[in-house]
């Protein structure tokens, strides 16, 4: 029999090669744009990316997005934009964008020796 | 999500081997790989198999508890499965949410389930033909998927984990609601007492087999470990699920249908008895209970629902910002 793995959640279930991953286009196109959700948890704290969901329109993506991830009080405010509308850095760890900062340790208080006994400081 | 890049870069990509060393770094810190990181191809497809399955048979999972929403004896009854099988929709809809940030998309997906292409666990292809069998789904095949999903919070792709960290804080409501369900039948009639002790009977077999085949049978789960997708192997879970329920089972009042189960001292463990894999391969080749009707069933809500999906398309496009 295929391979057959345990880490489906709720059971066991074909993972071998036979099982295709590749989207076809057609499927793509019918349905609605993704949206990314961020939600504040509560008052003081900003809002966190939480994970993404399809919606017709900026407004249905606002309900979906009450019904999907604050089922349990998790939020007092969410937003919601276009994943296409999203623009990113690089995704590499080395990414030269941040290179800037990686040799500043003058920045970190750590960076400066003070006698210890010097107080508040 | 699948953003598009500054690329600021002067240099040109790195090559394949620097990428797949950056990879196992990552991997071999116990840190996480995030969407638009670098992944080898094997990586990304298992994960698209596992992840998507398991979206599946969320959604199929509402099914076989849905059926008892009209029927449930009282309103509390009544809107506990409700919020318990919406929840199911919101686990599979995160799930779907994960997928597609390895390039995945969820109306393929949901295709490709209904096509049979791909499949969804085979516990959801037995039958519910008593109420006892929502408290016990609660109870035994809630409580297996925690076992399978709390090591799933720490797996090496952060959309699956910080996924399963929101599942497994819903799935313990699931199991509580489940086993506080029984108690009460338990405190009941003797009728209701049978009906718990026959649910027990015909969902205790089914939950071990959802842990998969015995390791020796399992020959990707090597593969799967190294790259942190999985972190036990399935007979390491399913002792962890019978050393956790024995104790459970005895406190609720109700027998084991399994003559072998018996105390390990020497273990520490619950030793029971073999399983019907052949009972499991007929189930997922499809010869189940229920896989007809599951498939039929969530063929229909796809194809009768299209004209909400296509209406709604059209007045957002008649709405779109910046239109005249």
């Amino acid at each position: 029999m295929s391979e057959v793995t345990a880490e489906g959640g709720h059971g066991a279930i074909p993972t071998g090669p036979e099982v295709p991953v590749q989207p076809r286009a057609r499927a793509v196109q019918r349905d609605w744009p993704l949206y990314e959700v961020f939600v504040r948890g509560k008052r003081g704290l900003n809002h966190v990316h939480v994970g993404s969901l399809h919606a017709p329109d900026d407004e249905m993506a606002i309900d979906a997005a009450r019904d999907l991830y604050t089922r349990r009080n998790e939020g007092v405010s969410i937003w919601v934009v276009r994943a296409v509308d999203i623009t990113a850095s690089s995704p590499d760890e080395k990414d030269p964008l941040f290179a800037p900062s990686g040799d500043k340790v003058y920045r970190h208080p750590t960076f400066y020796e003070i006698p210890d006994g010097v107080p508040h400081i | 999500m699948s953003a598009p890049t500054l690329d600021r870069s002067a240099t040109g990509s790195p090559d394949e081997a620097t990428l797949q060393e950056q990879f196992d770094a990552t991997i071999a810190a116990d840190r996480r790989i995030e969407p638009r990181d670098w992944m080898p191809e094997g990586y990304r497809k298992t994960l698209v198999r596992q992840v998507a399955q398991h979206a599946h048979s969320e959604i199929i999972g509402m099914q076989p508890e849905g059926d008892w929403l009209l029927a449930a004896p009282s309103l509390r009854r009544k809107a506990v499965l409700l919020a318990k099988v919406q929840d199911e929709a919101g686990h599979g809809l995160y799930l779907y949410s994960a997928a597609e940030t390895l390039g995945a998309d969820r109306a393929d997906l949901t295709d490709k389930l209904i096509e049979g292409r791909q499949k969804y666990s085979s516990i959801f292809n037995y039958p519910t033909p008593a109420y006892a069998d929502v408290g016990v789904i609660g109870w035994l095949v809630d409580g297996a998927a925690i076992c399978n999903q709390v090591p799933l919070c720490r797996s090496s792709y952060g959309p699956y984990a910080r996924a399963m960290i929101r599942v497994c804080k819903e799935e313990s409501f699931h199991q509580r609601q489940g086993y506080e369900l029984l108690m009460t039948m338990m405190r009941g009639t003797d009728e209701q007492r049978a009906m718990v002790q026959d649910a027990v009977d015909r969902w205790w077999w089914p939950s071990l087999m959802m842990f998969g085949p015995p390791d020796d049978e399992s020959p990707n789960t090597a593969q799967s470990m190294a790259w942190g997708i999985k972190r036990h192997t399935n007979d390491e879970l399913r002792q962890r699920f019978v050393d956790m329920t024995v104790p459970q089972a005895q406190a609720l009042g109700v027998t084991l249908p399994d003559p072998d189960l018996a105390w390990d001292a020497d273990s520490g463990h619950w030793r029971f008895g073999a399983i019907d894999w052949e009972e499991f391969r007929r189930v997922l080749a499809g010869d189940g209970p229920k896989n007809a009707e599951r498939i039929a069933r969530r063929r229909a809500a796809r194809d009768d629902n299209a004209w909400v999906v296509e209406a709604a398309t059209a007045y957002a496009r008649k709405h779109e910002r910046g239109a005249a």
